[in-house]
C-alpha cells in the first residue's frame, strides 16, 4: 500500500514529505529506542514513534522505512519538518495511538 | 579510482544531539553516488551513526574521519571523551550509562556498540580511561 493511499485512508496529516507519498509499506515497527529501531526496523515499513527531535529523520533515512507516524496528535517540532523535506523523509501525523494505527495498517492487509 | 582512496573528514560538534547524524546522513549520500551496493551503504551508515552519537552523547564531541576505498570503506571516529573502562561490559546489549536527558530523546538502549558489531566487518576499539576513545569501522565492499 501506497503511503499516500494509508494516509488519505485515516485523514493523517502530512507534516513533511509530500512529494515520497508513492513510497511503499510493506510492514510496521512501533519502538522509541532509537538504536533499537536502527537493528530492528526494516526497509519500507512505517515506523510510528512518539519522539519528533531531529533525530528520527536520520533514523528514518538509516533504516530506509517508508515515513515516519506520530500519533496522537503530539506535535513535530519545526527543524525535524526542515530536515525531513531535506532528506527526503515523510512524517505523517494523527490522532490515532500506536495501537490504533496497527489494526488500521492491519486491516489494510499491510505485512500480510 | 584506479589506486588510493577517496577522503572525508568532519566535526562532529560537543553536546548537540540534535545535529548528530548529519556526518553519517552525508556519508551515506556519498556512497549511494559512487554506485555501491545499497545493503553494504546502510550496514556502513548505520555503523557510522551510532558511533558518531556515541561521540555526542559519551565524549564531547569529536572528529570523523573516513577513507573509501575500492574494495573497502574504513570509518575512524575520535574523541577525547572519558574513554571506556570496561570495553567487554560497554559492548554487551542493553548496557548504558547514558543520561536521563539523552534517553528522554530516545538514546540510551545500549545497543549502539552492539549494532556496529554487528554491521561492521571489522571494529576496533582503541579507548583509555581519561584520554578518549577512537573506534574503527570497516565494512569490505567486495
Ligand atoms: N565514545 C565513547 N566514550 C565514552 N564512553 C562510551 C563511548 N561509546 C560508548 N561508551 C560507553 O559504552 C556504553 C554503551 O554504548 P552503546 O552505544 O552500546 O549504548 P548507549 O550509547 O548507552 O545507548 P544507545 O546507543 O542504544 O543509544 C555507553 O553507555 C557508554 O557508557
Ligand atoms: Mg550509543
Amino acid at each position: 500500500m501506497k503511503v499516500l493511499e494509508f494516509a488519505e485512508k485515516f485523514g493523517m496529516k502530512v507534516w513533511a514529505g509530500e512529494n515520497k507519498l508513492q513510497n511503499d509499506i510493506t510492514g510496521v515497527y512501533v519502538c522509541d529506542l532509537l538504536s533499537w529501531v536502527m537493528s530492528h526496523a526494516s526497509k519500507g515499513d512505517a515506523w510510528i514513534t512518539v519522539h519528533t527531535n531531529l533525530n528520527i529523520a536520520a533514523v528514518a533515512l538509516l533504516t530506509e522505512v517508508a515515513c515516519v507516524i506520530v500519533p496522537e496528535n503530539i506535535n513535530v517540532e519545526p527543524e525535524t519538518i526542515t530536515r525531513a523535506e531535506n532528506e527526503g523523509i515523510v512524517i505523517l501525523g494523527t490522532d490515532l495511538n500506536s495501537y490504533e494505527i496497527c489494526c488500521r495498517a492491519y486491516e489494510c492487509g499491510v505485512g500480510k | 579510482m584506479t589506486e588510493g582512496c577517496l577522503e572525508l573528514n568532519y566535526d562532529i560538534p560537543a553536546n548537540d544531539f540534535l545535529h548528530a547524524g548529519e556526518a553519517s546522513s552525508s556519508v551515506k549520500k556519498m556512497l549511494n553516488q559512487l554506485g555501491v551496493d545499497p545493503d553494504k551503504v546502510k550496514k556502513t551508515a548505520i555503523s557510522m551513526y551510532e558511533a558518531e552519537i556515541n561521540a555526542v552523547i559519551h565524549a564531547d564531541g569529536g572528529a570523523a574521519h573516513i577513507e573509501i576505498w575500492k574494495d573497502k570503506v574504513v570509518i575512524k571516529i575520535c574523541d577525547k571523551g572519558p574513554g571506556i573502562p570496561n570495553v567487554e561490559l560497554a559492548m554487551q546489549e542493553g548496557y548504558t550509562t547514558a543520561p536521563d536527558h539523552v534517553r528522554d530523546m530516545g538514546f540510551g538502549a545500549g545497543m549502539g556498540l552492539p549494532n556496529m558489531k554487528r554491521y561492521a566487518d571489522s571494529l576496533d576499539i582503541d579507548t583509555a580511561v581519561g584520554k578518549g576513545t577512537t573506534v574503527t569501522i570497516t565494512v569490505f565492499l567486495k
